[in-house]
């Protein structure tokens, strides 16, 4: 009856979407002070941070794809009407794609702005595009765009969670602790 | 005087068959490592005069002046800095220059040259490597060496550090000297 609806996420899975929150918000937080500062060791540092970061919520999110794909999520409760489960994954399908696509944006920007990423100063990976500035500064609006999104629908995700735990009393919220 | 007089004359005549290489064809490139990260610059603007027969590299002279104003270091905020004080200062130190003082035959197309590069204020030693290389209505010099940035006082200051910004500079060139 209830084999095919866990009352869990997998371990593997809290540990992703964990690490993956994590990032976000670092990534985030570090671009938001950076982007002022003016040249200086400082910012080189935290411009390598940043990219580092989001390099890894983009291997992370494709690890948390394939095994979203491979093991059953819990139910949404019985309680919640068709619209609130509509909103619900609407927002996880689109904090999904922005996981992957606001990486890529970044990582694209910094080939364009003719900057390789060496993750964590050791692995090199492969610039995306030429060297163009015009290209980098438009990309870099998206990336922006896109990183704003994540924070505005990551927060209605986080309260949302919220509501489950403290006004609707479910499990919802403990299923990912 | 006359030490001066028979210096300028000798001078004269190293330079006597001197040919300014195409600007447009050429290059001197860079790549320094940012958290290493690989990061190509350029010197756009620079003269070079050279006089170069392979079948006799001792009587060969190249000279190089760069324009340090017109580097591109890889980004805006790169260039800007480059301009200052704990870069190349370039408001007291506009130009780098490279002559050579004696090029060898290193075997098979490439040669040594041993010369004295002047960068922001100090003169030292500095050794090239280059390949000759006959192209149709010229030909090519090319080479590429490392660079200790510290040791010209290429990033002072905090910039010293290089953990963020490494030593050593990998220097590009490419020159076509026409006939």
């Amino acid at each position: 009856m209830t084999s095919t609806s866990p009352v869990k996420y997998t371990l593997i899975a809290r540990l992703l979407h964990w690490l993956v929150a994590l990032g976000i918000v670092a990534a985030f937080g570090i671009a938001l002070y950076e982007d002022d500062l003016k040249f200086s060791l400082l910012k080189i540092k935290l411009i390598n941070y940043h990219k580092w970061i989001g390099l890894t919520v983009l291997i992370l999110a494709a690890v948390r794809l394939v095994w979203r794909l491979t093991h059953a999520a819990p139910k949404p409760p019985a309680h919640m009407k068709p619209w609130e489960k509509t909103v619900a994954s609407v927002t996880h399908g689109l904090l999904y794609l922005l996981m992957f696509c606001v990486p890529i944006g970044g990582w694209l920007y910094s080939s364009a702005k003719g900057f390789p990423i060496v993750l964590f100063g050791v692995i090199p990976f492969p610039s995306l595009i030429d060297k163009n500035e015009a290209i980098a500064h438009t990309i870099k609006q998206w990336h922006g765009l896109g990183a704003w999104l994540v924070i505005i629908l990551a927060s209605l995700h986080a309260l949302a969670a919220l509501k489950h735990r403290f006004i609707d009393r479910d499990d919802v919220l403990q299923r990912m602790l | 005087m006359r030490t001066l007089f028979i210096a300028s004359l000798l001078a004269g005549a190293s330079f006597a068959h001197a040919t300014p290489v195409d600007a447009a064809k050429s290059s001197v490139k860079f790549v320094y490592t940012q958290m290493n990260v690989p990061v190509e610059g350029q010197f756009k603007k620079f003269n070079a005069d050279v006089v170069f027969d392979p079948a006799k590299p001792e009587s060969g002279k190249v000279s190089i002046s760069i324009d340090l104003a017109a580097a591109d270091a890889g980004s805006g905020d790169a260039n800007q800095a480059m301009q200052l004080k704990d870069w190349f200062d370039t408001a007291h130190f506009p130009k780098a220059s490279y002559a050579t003082t004696l090029v060898k035959a290193a075997g098979a197309g490439r040669f040594q040259a041993a010369g004295q590069l002047s960068l922001k204020g100090r003169t030292g030693a500095l050794n090239v490597p280059f390949t000759a290389r006959p192209d149709g209505n010229g030909q090519w010099l090319e080479g590429s060496f490392p660079l200790s940035r510290l040791a010209w006082k290429v990033g002072e200051g905090d910039w010293a550090d290089t953990g963020t910004v490494a030593d050593t500079v990998q220097v590009k060139f490419k020159l076509f000297v026409p006939k």
